[in-house]
């Protein structure tokens, strides 16, 4: 291949590292994006080099296609469904992974057998087998996320014995196929598989665990590139590749870490289906409940503030109602904040995208580990559609299914108001503690309803 | 391919596993969203892979067919992936 096209493809690779480390940085994330489309940009244009001209037409049509459907989407996609979307794009980058294996496989197995050494043919399988699972698992994932099928886990008796035996079949089947790399019919049944294997991994895993899949699938789609690069001897596919593959990774460990299990325990999942029995057992917890001007008026006397949003604040809309809150908390003097648990919502960092969505300043929004020592000098703590992240069973309880899991110090506060719809449980299916202690109130409604009227109350009062 | 030419591949691969393992766990959880879609926009660099695939003449074969199907997700991908982070840091701001 022509050098000056390989030294386009270092600088390609080159300008993605520099962009992830801008990406980096708050101030400058955003010329991180950029730096990293022009490396990708200059990549397609050096590839396009290398082609037939004839072949632009379709390769044009092709690319405006799929630049309109992602244009379009990226456009129109509201920031609490972000988590989809990265999902379904998942999802897609998986799948084209697995076409280009899949053609490169037709087309040397039609034309130029010998060229599908033991590498290759490695390559292609994994680039299959990562790519189908990929594409299949992130469907899934974008299914539960958009609520089309259910968030609870879906398990079945001998799940994991038919996984392992999928993966098994799997390796036989590659055995066969390089014994014979025309044997078309073992490719078949590799697809098959690895398709199925996507689906059967990611349904037994429930609703509020997807921050760990999505990250994890995140990583997938990186390493069916990286496979991909393989394939065609490429290495800003390589680079590229590896690069996302390691992101997704470490995402993946610190959701784990902030939720105190290990990836095994999210992968085979099922969790908070059996646990469900033991949270009944104890005493039914004993709430009191606050209106809207007895709300206002706590906020209005209060001299310091934290805000624990969850999913349910996503869920409600609440977040532009919530900078209303803050804007009349900020008028008397009052330190305004919020607590931002690493888990919380349904992908990495979903809470800050929907605050900076709704105006909020990013220095306004504090990880765990910098404010939970600030908790006991609050005068008020209000929490917006979270539960077990503020649950005080996982400091006290050990026999509660989230024992151990690092949580915001929110009870510590002088008082607590908690935002909710109804008594409902969180999704560990434990019953919250918190809800019961001395020092907490419970506002129930509809998030955005109760907190505007709260709003207009402390508007009257000033 | 050549023991050697796969030697530099799995260099490369594993040299660029660590750069990000190093640069990641540097970014601040405020941006795990833009990281996320922006990372999975890079990981539509298989759109390389997917452009050589269309390089053949004519629309017989099915190698071309899944070249130009591949295509049309990765533009996805890439496209639509780098357009929404750059709307989500848009918004990111310090008053």
């Amino acid at each position: 291949m022509n050098t000056g096209i390989q030294l386009a493809y270092l600088v390609a690779s080159v300008l993605f590292i520099i962009g992830i480390k801008y990406l980096g940085k708050t101030k400058d994330a955003r010329k991180g994006n950029f730096i990293s489309a022009v490396g990708m940009l200059i990549a397609i244009v050096a590839t396009l080099l290398t082609l037939d001209v004839l072949t632009f037409i379709e390769i044009g049509v092709c690319v405006l296609i799929g630049s309109v459907i992602g244009l379009y989407y990226a456009s129109k996609v509201p920031m609490t469904k972000i988590p989809e979307m990265v999902a379904l794009f998942n999802g897609f980058g998986g799948l084209a992974s697995f076409a280009v294996a899949l053609s490169d496989y037709y087309l040397k197995s039609e034309t130029n057998l010998a060229s599908l050494d033991a590498v290759n043919l490695t390559s292609i399988l994994l680039s299959l087998l990562i790519g189908g699972v990929t594409f299949t698992g992130s469907m899934v994932a974008y299914l539960k996320l958009d609520g089309k099928v259910s968030g609870q886990p879906i398990t079945f008796k001998g799940q994991h014995a038919l996984n392992l035996f999928l993966l098994i079949a799997f390796v036989a089947a590659s055995v066969l196929v390089f014994l014979d790399p025309t044997q078309v019919t073992f490719i078949v049944i590799l697809i098959v598989i690895s398709l199925l294997l996507g689906v059967l991994t990611v349904i037994p895993i429930g609703g509020a665990d997807m921050p760990v899949v999505i990250s994890l699938l995140n990583s997938y789609s990186g390493m069916a590139a990286c496979a991909t690069g393989f394939i065609l001897n490429n290495n800003v596919l390589i680079v590229a590749g590896s690069l996302v593959g390691a992101s997704g990774i470490i995402l993946t460990q610190i959701m784990c870490k902030a939720m105190n299990r290990s990836l095994v325990n999210v992968l085979l999942g099922g969790f908070g289906q059996t646990v469900a029995t033991g949270g009944a057992d104890g005493p039914a917890v004993v709430v009191k409940e606050i209106g809207v001007e007895e709300t206002a008026m706590l906020f209005d006397s209060a001299s310091s503030v934290i805000v624990v949003p969850g999913y349910g604040m996503a869920v409600a809309q609440a977040q532009h109602v919530i900078r209303e809150l803050m804007e009349q908390c900020e008028k008397r003097n009052i330190n305004f904040r919020f607590a931002i648990h690493p888990v919380a919502g349904r992908m990495p960092g979903h809470m800050n995208v929907l605050l900076a969505e709704a105006n909020i300043s990013y220095d306004k929004l504090i990880e765990m580990d910098d404010i939970n020592e600030d908790f006991a000098n609050t005068d008020l703590v209000f929490i917006v559609g979270a539960n077990d992240v503020v649950n005080p069973a996982a400091r006290t309880n050990p026999d509660s299914p989230i024992f151990g899991m690092p949580i915001l110090n929110a009870d510590k506060a002088r008082t607590v108001i908690v935002s909710k719809r109804s008594m409902g449980k969180g999704y560990a299916g434990v019953e919250n503690e918190l809800f019961g202690y001395p020092n907490c109130l419970m506002l129930f409604g509809d998030a955005k309803q109760t907190i505007t009227k709260v709003v207009s109350e402390m508007k009257d009062m000033a | 391919m050549s023991i050697s030419a796969l030697i530099v591949l799995i260099y490369v691969l594993v040299l660029a596993s660590y750069l990000g393992f190093e640069l990641i766990s540097k970014v601040p959880p405020t941006l795990h969203t833009p990281l996320m879609s922006g990372s999975n926009a890079i990981s539509g660099i298989t759109i390389v892979g997917a452009l050589m695939a269309c390089n053949e003449m004519g629309y017989t074969t099915l190698s071309k067919w899944l070249g130009m199907f591949a295509l049309v997700l990765a533009t996805i991908n890439v496209v639509g992936g780098y357009a929404v982070t750059d709307r989500m840091l848009k918004m990111f701001k310090k008053k």
